[in-house]
């Protein structure tokens, strides 16, 4: 505790890189998971072997994937994203799966029915109805990828890892006290906003 | 307002759904007059559903045709043409993310009409459907009980003033006393609005009520098509006479005494066409229709106490429905 007192600019700065790495992880990941869920959703055939093949590279260990991406994409911040984005698909596609295949046939009829475009239907009926889960699903993505952005320590791409590994290579515990008690901060806080997001969209989905 | 009803014309209509080498619907010809209203009845998978969904092109026929006031449904876009056409499924198809006011706005909205004008026509619709607009239009649908959702269902659906309206077991997801009401007043929306309705069930006892005419359907085709009158007088084959006397329509009203769904005297023009007991029974009444009266005279010991026309013993029928089941 005592090196966050001492150090409040510090740590201060790695929790913003860190919110950073992950905010733009997220964006990707949900700007991708979006229609391939959606994709998935739609059509059996691709369901099985895309949950399937984003199941398989959820349980590579992430450390791993790290060592693997660094010779292709060098260290830094465009490997620590390639890795974020990719833990983050199982969550997200499955989520949006869910979602949309939860809405039932009937709904997307009678918007059909009533001369909604399948565009219409998607964006003013699907979507605000699968909206609770989708947001379930970005919650525990964020969560997860928090936790996992701290590897970005190791390859120079900043955020609370960097404190981490600093203090683990210097057997410093204040560092890594520190470190810690800022990424579990930073977990807990996004799973509370994200909370409150997902409450309103269930409210407005009911 | 655009008023009134279009005619219907179906002609020759053959639907295969893919991966399935039956009909599901094969070789339905059909017209229905401006402003009829057409019940279509059978069991379910006998084709009445996807009859219904190819007037509105949800359903797309192999071969034949479908024209709304002599214009091929085929002819413009599938949403200019259901933007066009009223629709009404069971509750589910209410959007539960959207406010009473915003579910009936949708239509008018989708075409392009003004926020106030939208939003005067919703309360408008409100009204005439009898729900007060102050109160319900920002509710949510899951505020509402079932029959107030179904209201909201009519109500969206006819809100862009359409000529066409569908309606798939509309009432199917609510009790038989909410269900006699709601069908009480999609006959007044009927009378006052003269939109051509194409009503699908199952239930023999709203098929008698609501249609001008009954198409019965059985394995995609059409088995027979009348007045409910005729068709109770003359089934055609034994599976709508099985299909009628399996409801019990018939034989309730022989339990039933005239008097009991009597009009009282002086509702109506007195009637010419002859005069019936009061103690006798509406299917003796019902004999009496069959040979073309209109409008009887009910009498006690002679003297006139009533008057009874076929939609009073249409009346009987559903009411005895409801209580029966409710």
């Amino acid at each position: 505790m005592s090196y966050l007192l001492r150090h409040p600019g510090e740590v201060g700065l790695r929790l913003l890189q860190h919110l950073e790495l992950v905010a733009i992880a997220i964006g990707i990941a949900f700007a991708l998971a979006l229609p391939l869920g959606t994709l998935a959703a739609r059509n059996a055939r691709v369901r099985g072997p895309l949950l399937g093949f984003l199941g398989a590279l959820y349980t590579l260990p992430s450390l791993a994937v790290f060592g693997y991406l660094v010779p292709y994409f060098g260290l830094g911040l465009v490997t620590t994203e390639i890795a974020l984005v990719a833990y983050a698909q199982m969550i997200l596609v499955r989520n949006v799966t869910l979602g949309i295949s939860g809405v039932p046939a009937a709904m997307r009829e009678a918007a059909l029915g009533l001369g909604m475009t399948p565009w219409q239907t998607y964006w003013r009926v699907e979507i605000p109805q699968a909206l609770p889960v989708i947001v379930g699903g970005v919650r525990l993505a964020t969560v997860a990828t928090v936790s996992i952005a701290t590897l970005a320590g190791k390859i120079d791409a900043g955020g609370l890892g960097a404190l981490l590994f600093a203090g683990l290579d210097n057997d410093d515990s204040n560092r890594i006290i520190a470190g810690s008690v800022a990424a579990a901060a930073l977990a807990i806080g996004a799973d509370l906003a994200l909370r409150g997001v997902e409450r309103l969209a269930i409210g407005r989905s009911r | 307002m655009s008023g009134g009803g279009a005619p219907v014309r179906i002609a020759n209509l053959v639907v295969t759904y893919p991966g399935s080498d039956r009909r599901a619907v094969d070789d339905v010809s059909l017209d229905a007059a401006a402003g009829e209203l057409v019940v279509l009845l059978g069991p379910s998978g006998c084709g009445k559903s996807t009859l219904l969904r190819t007037i509105n092109r949800l359903v797309v026929p192999d071969s034949g045709t479908v024209t709304i006031d002599g214009e091929d449904v085929a002819g413009s876009s599938a949403e200019t043409l259901r933007r066009g056409i009223g629709y009404v499924i069971q509750a589910v198809g209410l959007f539960p993310h959207m406010s009473v006011g915003r579910n009936i706005g949708i239509v008018p909205e989708l075409l392009g009409w003004e926020r106030a004008q939208v939003d005067a026509r919703i309360d408008e619709l409100l009204a005439l459907v009898q729900l007060d607009p102050a109160r319900y239009r920002t509710r949510l649908p899951r505020e509402l009980s079932g029959g107030e959702q179904q209201r909201v269902g009519v109500a969206r659906a006819i809100a862009a003033r359409p000529r066409v309206l569908l309606m798939d077991e509309p009432f199917g997801a609510v009790d038989a006393v909410v269900r006699a009401a709601l069908q009480d007043e999609t006959l007044r929306i009927h009378r006052a609005l003269g939109t051509t309705i194409f009503f699908v069930t199952h239930d023999v006892d709203e098929a008698l009520r609501m249609a001008d005419r009954i198409v019965i359907m059985s394995a995609g085709t059409i088995v027979q098509a009348d007045t409910p009158l005729r068709l109770l007088a003359n089934p055609a084959t034994p599976y709508v006479d099985r299909l009628l006397d399996a409801h019990d329509a018939v034989r309730r009203l022989q339990l039933m005494p005239v008097r009991e769904a009597m009009a009282p005297p002086g509702a109506g023009p007195m009637p010419t066409q002859g005069a019936i007991d009061g103690a006798r029974t509406l299917r003796e009444a019902l004999s009496a229709f069959l040979e073309g009266a209109d409008t009887l005279a009910v009498t006690d010991a002679d003297r006139p106490i009533g008057t009874l026309a076929f939609d009073d013993v249409r009346r009987a029928i559903a009411s005895t429905e409801a209580s029966t089941r409710a």
